[in-house]
């Protein structure tokens, strides 16, 4: 899924044996891995004296740092494992999430949003709710925000260790405990400035891990044209190599969603809620050492996500041609055949030999780390200063020193890597668990961008339009949820289709519950007073007058690579149109 | 900056990906003379190892080299 888990994904126990037997190469490659993130960590302790050192790694990363650890927070292993079966499955159609589902928010966020968060000189989302529309909705979406984060990490800390004892036949509670202490240890250390350190170096390893099955699979098939033949011989019913000519109907594609719900619930709402507004990866692009920088940053992010396909995507549909006998999940737990959720590790053992093997499991090993980092760095941050703080400024009427925060972010990491490994645990006796609370999530997601896009660009929002609005917005999308949940026959009714699957709800219920925040919001802003303007220097578009970029030759603005990475977007998607 | 104090981040990946290029080639120069070893991938005979791991030593070296500590 969008958040770096794909819904739904849960790789299976059908059987004792792993998928994968690592030399001892391996094992030494993926050791090493680990005593560099620590010694990373361990290192960078000294430098992280101050909050701003802590929480937002001094401000001082450049736009390729900061945009690399954008992106590397939300490449989680799960999120590569779980679309590259995902493209098995659908085929092409996957690659909307990278796409469509992405780019466009990515480029607004620059552009738009981010001179805004920026300017604020706001630590978090919630910290820039708080500025625009006072407490209320800042400790809403920070207590949400904060729950669900926690919650999530343990949930893909559970599904990575069974990854890894599917694949590798390792113990759950020894990958549990020793990949989420690692996290643990170096967040401690070296708080945000070392998760986005390591954030870095798991994004090259990704990348130099996982390349290689692309490029031998293609020679294997003989090329994109081998490939598609492959496919077709082997799937001569299904359209798998179509972005765009199936979605006429629900019917018509194996997703069972339309253009409407790709464009305007992926697309509009869910992409921008997610990486406009959680501050997950948000947070990366604070660390920003100045405006410029953290309007590239997610400028440079958008131009990497649009090829992360090539090594999740591409080795799904190379799956289609050179391993087209892998099943569903619930045909391999009664057949003991092969699913297609494991597609990418059974990719990485058939093309990897010793040694490349371990660096392709580092590679699975560091997507988990680098999610995982995001979300504790963003918890300690949201947890400190947006309920921590002004409860205690609340209760007592004085502030702590700074170097008191900085405590807190080290405790409250700890103890949030605690909850989530309780959580992994309580997942693994509950396994439903697991889908409430990534349903949860994905309810907050579009509400916010709801509230927080029209704090920035309408001048008129206040602040009771802006809670009553989030608030309505959440409640809605609670509300379709259960709805479907206890009365399937309503998906007809909110995703406008009985032919609707899960996908497509999902899509829909996000649009339905941005519109509704957006509506309460417009109504209630109407008939509440709104801030004087010169309170909104610096929080609204009309009312700030932004830093010019005109004396900066045409190369170094953010305004001509959105154009450069939004032409080759566009020819992209007509190219597997 | 992409430097925080004296070593730059990119000094670290350099680092880590010419201990993982030698190993790699290693293990593929190794295969060489073991056809046995690794022979049980597809396209064994590429012997995609030996040069993913020179491709990595290169990029090692390149960023250790450009980055090392105390330069610019």
């Amino acid at each position: 899924m969008i958040n770096g888990t794909f819904f739904g994904f849960t790789p299976i126990l059908a059987s004792t044996s792993s998928l994968v037997s690592l030399n001892w190469i391996d094992s030494v490659i993926i050791a090493i891995y680990f005593i560099f993130v620590l010694g990373i960590g361990y290192y960078l302790l000294k430098y992280t004296k101050t909050g701003d050192d802590f929480f937002l790694a001094g401000r001082k990363m450049t736009a390729w740092i900061a945009g690399l650890s954008f992106i590397a927070a939300n490449l989680g292993s799960l999120e590569l494992m779980g679309w590259a079966a995902s493209a098995y499955q659908y085929g092409i159609l996957a690659t909307h999430w990278y796409w469509i589902g992405a780019i466009p928010a990515m480029l607004f966020l620059a552009i738009i949003m981010m001179p805004f968060y920026y300017i604020s000189k706001t630590h978090s989302v919630p910290g820039y709710l708080k500025l625009r529309f006072g407490e209320s909705s800042s400790m809403l979406s920070a207590v949400t925000f904060g729950f669900m984060t926690v919650l999530m990490s343990g949930i893909n800390m559970y599904a990575m260790a069974l990854v890894m004892k599917v694949v590798l036949g390792w113990d759950i509670n020894f990958s549990i405990w020793v990949s989420s202490i690692t996290v643990m240890v170096y967040v401690v250390l070296g708080g945000l400035l070392s998760a986005i350190f390591n954030e870095v170096l798991q994004f090259v390893l990704i990348w130099l891990g996982a390349l290689l099955v692309p490029i031998l699979g293609l020679i294997e098939v003989g090329g994109w044209g081998g490939l598609i033949a492959r496919i077709h011989q082997n799937f001569p019913h299904g359209d798998y190599i179509h972005l765009w000519s199936t979605l006429g109907s629900f019917k018509d594609n194996p997703m069972g969603i339309n253009w409407i719900g790709i464009v305007f619930g992926l697309g509009a709402i869910i992409s921008f809620g997610y990486w406009t507004t959680d501050f997950l990866v948000v947070q990366r692009l604070l660390a920003a050492k100045d405006l410029r920088s953290a309007k590239m940053a997610p400028i440079i992010g958008a131009g990497f996500k649009m090829f992360v396909p090539i090594i999740v995507i591409l080795p799904g549909l190379l799956g289609l041609a050179v391993l087209p006998h892998l099943v569903s999940q619930q045909e391999a737990v009664a057949t003991g055949a092969q699913s297609y959720n494991e597609v990418l590790p059974l990719m990485l053992a058939r093309y990897l030999s010793p040694g490349l093997l371990g660096l392709g499991i580092t590679a699975l090993i560091a997507g988990f780390m680098s999610g995982m980092a995001g979300n504790v760095s963003a918890f300690a941050t949201v947890w400190t200063y947006d309920i921590y703080k002004p409860i205690h400024l609340k209760l007592k009427g004085t502030e702590r020193e700074d170097a008191y925060y900085v405590k807190m972010g080290r405790w409250t990491t700890f103890l949030g890597v605690i909850v989530s490994i309780g959580t992994a645990y309580l997942v693994q006796d509950f396994a439903s668990i697991m889908d409430y609370v990534q349903a949860l999530f994905s309810f907050f997601i579009a509400p916010l961008f709801g509230t927080v896009v029209l704090g920035m660009l309408w001048k008129r929002a206040t602040a009771a339009g802006g809670f009553w609005g989030l608030l309505s917005g959440i409640v809605s999308s609670v509300g379709m949820y259960l709805a479907v949940k206890f009365d399937p026959a309503m998906l007809k009714v909110f995703a406008l289709s009985a032919d609707a699957k899960t996908m497509a709800a999902d899509m829909y219920r996000a649009l339905w519950s941005w519109l509704i925040c957006v509506g309460v919001t417009v109504i209630v802003s109407y008939l509440t007073k709104p801030k004087a303007e010169a309170e909104l220097n610096g929080l609204v578009r009309s009312c700030t007058v932004l830093p010019s970029e005109g004396d900066l030759p045409l190369t170094k603005r953010p305004i001509f690579w959105a154009g450069v990475v939004l032409v080759v977007f566009i020819i992209l998607n007509i190219i597997f149109w | 900056m992409s430097e925080v104090g004296r070593i730059s981040i990119w000094f670290f990946i350099g680092l880590i990906l010419l201990i993982y290029g030698i190993i790699v080639f290693g293990a593929g120069i190794y295969g060489l003379f073991n056809p046995s070893f690794g022979a049980d991938v597809v396209l064994h005979q590429l012997h995609s190892d030996i040069w993913w791991g020179a491709l990595l030593v290169i990029l090692g070296l390149v960023y250790i080299f450009k980055f090392k500590p105390g330069k610019g």
